[in-house]
């Protein structure tokens, strides 16, 4: 169990939104209804991040749509979700949340993101959202991502129809220069970054000599990501300015401190509820707690960034 | 791993009845599995789908009804044909001893009879009840007759064979005036079956274990498709108990599809 003053140890304010502990639900990961969001939070998240939801519903790819290689996973789920009107009724039922609800959203076109940022900012249960600009196996989507002039006029786009919630942008790592990409979300408005979503990848079946994905392509996770992950991280925080949540690979406390040396206000985890499953959150609290106290760190702030001293 | 997709061959093909085929096949890790527990079978070029494991030995096997596109590509296949596994997945049934009754809906009995089996060897004393929609739908009965020392119950909604109705009805009906209690009730079927026997049971202050379905994507408890209520039907269940099953308000009056929208049952 989790007692106050551990609590207190690892809280983390970013965006003017409080955060018990710096382990936060990546997107995509069981966030697709409201009661299992809530059994994230019960299982000793810090913060939530939703299903990325689009203006309309889409039943993504058809089976198979994972494959786990043991150092990670590969993904082509391809973005099912049930629109954002319906996914309203699930964000009413998450008022009153004890940790950050961040919503992540994607959108095909800026006219869609205009409109869905209208619909959001009426939204109380929303503290944050986060723009997926990055999924790197759904065609209009990862496109977005790699292009500074779009990320900026998407971002842009939103900023100015959603009032009163703070924008994360997340970054794909599917680029040859991550920086330029960062720079042009923050240039577009954006308050925080989450660094990565998945790298680009498949899996062929030997057997039949066919890629194994239904939707062929898939996005690497877990292990595996880790270090390209921490590089991201690193990078971006080296020339800018501005909170950044480190995902990819995030299994032990180890890798959260690894994140938070590199310049991570946080990290968001997702892969390794498959391998750890929910006790994850409340386990990795613990080993954090440890790893801090047998170094004399007073907070989590006192490691942030060390990476970066020359 | 059982995570990793391994090829099994069909080494004999059992035509249940007009639309119900048992496939039995060779696997170290389904040799170990326990009754409830379910693979994802992958019909390569059509779709991969979670199917319960219907017999656990030297020979293993699923038995797969004939719904869609998924289910007749399977049951296209020959002996000699191979197919796709990965798994086994979920909790499966807890085996208790005592007095136990089985309340099955059709294909449902698939990841029952397993269980059965063990009871059986195990000696419990089991009273089967399982429904069918009608005289042709109807498989195992034999089966079942030759592993129980209870009560076989069958009824059909036409009454073609055995009790007219549905078997949540004749089993309610039974267990109502029923003297000596039962220890456990496992049941496997239709959602609207499953409600209907978790109810009446709650009620009664039976202990219940319900095997659930739900639209399943990973399997190993990401991404989310398979929720019922607070749980994750894939990794949670897919066997349920009565303190979890009160949880699942939806359970047997809407599912959700691959979009995770609600469709009523
Ligand atoms: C844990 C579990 C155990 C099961 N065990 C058996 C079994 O032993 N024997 C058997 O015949 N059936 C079993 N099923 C149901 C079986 O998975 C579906 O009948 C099958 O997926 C249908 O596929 P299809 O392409 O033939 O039909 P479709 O036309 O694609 O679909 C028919 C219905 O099947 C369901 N379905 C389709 N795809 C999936 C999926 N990926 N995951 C879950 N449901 C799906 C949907 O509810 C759909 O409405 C089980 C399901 C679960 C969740
Ligand atoms: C099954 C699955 C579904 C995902 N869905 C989404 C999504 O909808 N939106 C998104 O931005 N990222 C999605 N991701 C990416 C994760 O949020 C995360 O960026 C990535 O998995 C790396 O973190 P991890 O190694 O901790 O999993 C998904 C990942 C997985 C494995
Ligand atoms: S099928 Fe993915 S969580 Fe259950």
């Amino acid at each position: 169990m989790i007692n106050r003053k551990y609590n207190g140890f690892l809280d983390v304010e970013i965006l003017n939104l409080k955060f018990p502990n710096p382990l936060i639900l990546a997107a995509g990961i069981l966030g697709l209804t409201a009661p299992l969001l809530k059994r994230v939070v019960y299982s000793g998240a810090g913060g939530v991040v939703t299903k990325s939801i689009g203006l309309k519903s889409r039943e993504g790819y058809p089976n198979p749509t994972i494959v786990d290689l043991g150092y990670g996973l590969v993904n082509s789920m391809g973005l099912p979700n049930p629109g954002l009107k319906m996914f309203i009724e699930e964000l009413e039922e998450l008022k009153g949340l004890k940790v950050p609800l961040i919503l992540s959203i994607y959108a095909f076109s800026e006219e869609e993101l205009m409109t869905m940022g209208k619909i959001i900012s009426k939204l109380k249960a929303v503290s944050a959202v986060e723009l997926n600009v990055s999924c790197p196996h759904v065609g209009g989507i990862s496109e977005i991502g790699k292009s500074p002039e779009l990320v900026k006029s998407y971002v842009k786009t939103l900023k100015d129809n959603l009032s009163n919630k703070p924008i994360i942008v997340k970054l794909t790592p599917n680029v040859s220069d991550i920086t330029s990409i960062a720079m042009a979300a923050v240039n577009g408005g954006a308050d925080a970054l989450t660094a990565i979503n998945t790298v680009k990848s498949m899996v062929i079946d030997i057997e039949t000599g066919k890629p194994l994905l239904a939707g062929v392509f898939g996005g690497l996770s877990g292990p595996a990501i880790k270090p390209i992950a921490l590089r991201c991280v690193y990078e971006i925080t080296e020339t800018l300015d501005v909170p950044v949540f480190g995902c990819g690979g995030v299994e032990t406390a180890r890798d959260v401190i690894e994140f938070i040396m590199a310049g991570a206000v946080a990290v968001q985890i997702g892969s390794a509820i498959a391998r750890r499953g929910l006790r994850v959150f409340r386990e990795i609290s613990i080993e954090l707690k440890r790893f801090l106290e047998l170094k004399g760190f007073k907070s989590l702030e006192e490691v942030r960034g060390l990476a970066h001293r020359r | 791993m059982k995570n990793v997709r391994r090829p099994v061959e069909v080494e004999a093909v059992v035509e249940e009845n007009f639309k119900i085929k048992t496939f039995l096949f060779k696997d170290k890790l389904c040799f170990k599995a326990r009754p409830g527990q379910f693979l994802m079978v992958w019909i390569v070029g059509v779709d991969e789908i979670p199917l319960s494991i219907s017999r656990i030995g030297d020979l293993c096997s699923v038995t797969v009804a004939k719904v869609g596109e998924a289910t007749e590509a399977m049951h296209r296949l020959k002996v000699g044909d191979r197919f796709y596994i990965r798994g086994p997945y979920g909790n499966g049934f807890r085996e208790g001893g005592g007095y136990v009754a089985i309340v099955a809906g059709g294909i449902g009995l698939a990841a029952l009879l397993p269980l059965v089996e063990r009871l059986n060897a195990s000696n419990c004393k089991i009273d089967v009840f399982i429904g069918f929609r009608s005289k042709s739908d109807a498989f195992w009965v034999d089966k079942l007759t030759g592993f129980i020392n209870g009560k076989l119950t069958i009824s059909t909604d036409d009454g073609s064979l055995g009790v007219k109705g549905l078997i949540s009805e004749v089993f309610r009906g039974y267990v109502k005036n029923f003297k000596p209690r039962y220890d456990m009730i496992y049941t496997c079927g239709p959602p609207a079956m499953i409600r209907q026997v978790f109810q009446d049971c709650k009620k009664m202050n039976y202990k219940v274990q319900a095997s659930l379905e739900a639209y399943m994507r990973c399997g190993i408890g990401i991404c989310g498709s398979c929720c019922l209520g607070p749980y994750r039907v894939c990794s949670d269940g897919p066997v349920f108990s009565n303190n979890q099953l009160t949880k699942m308000s939806e359970l047997g009056i809407y599912k959700r599809g691959p979009d995770g929208l609600k469709i009523p049952i």
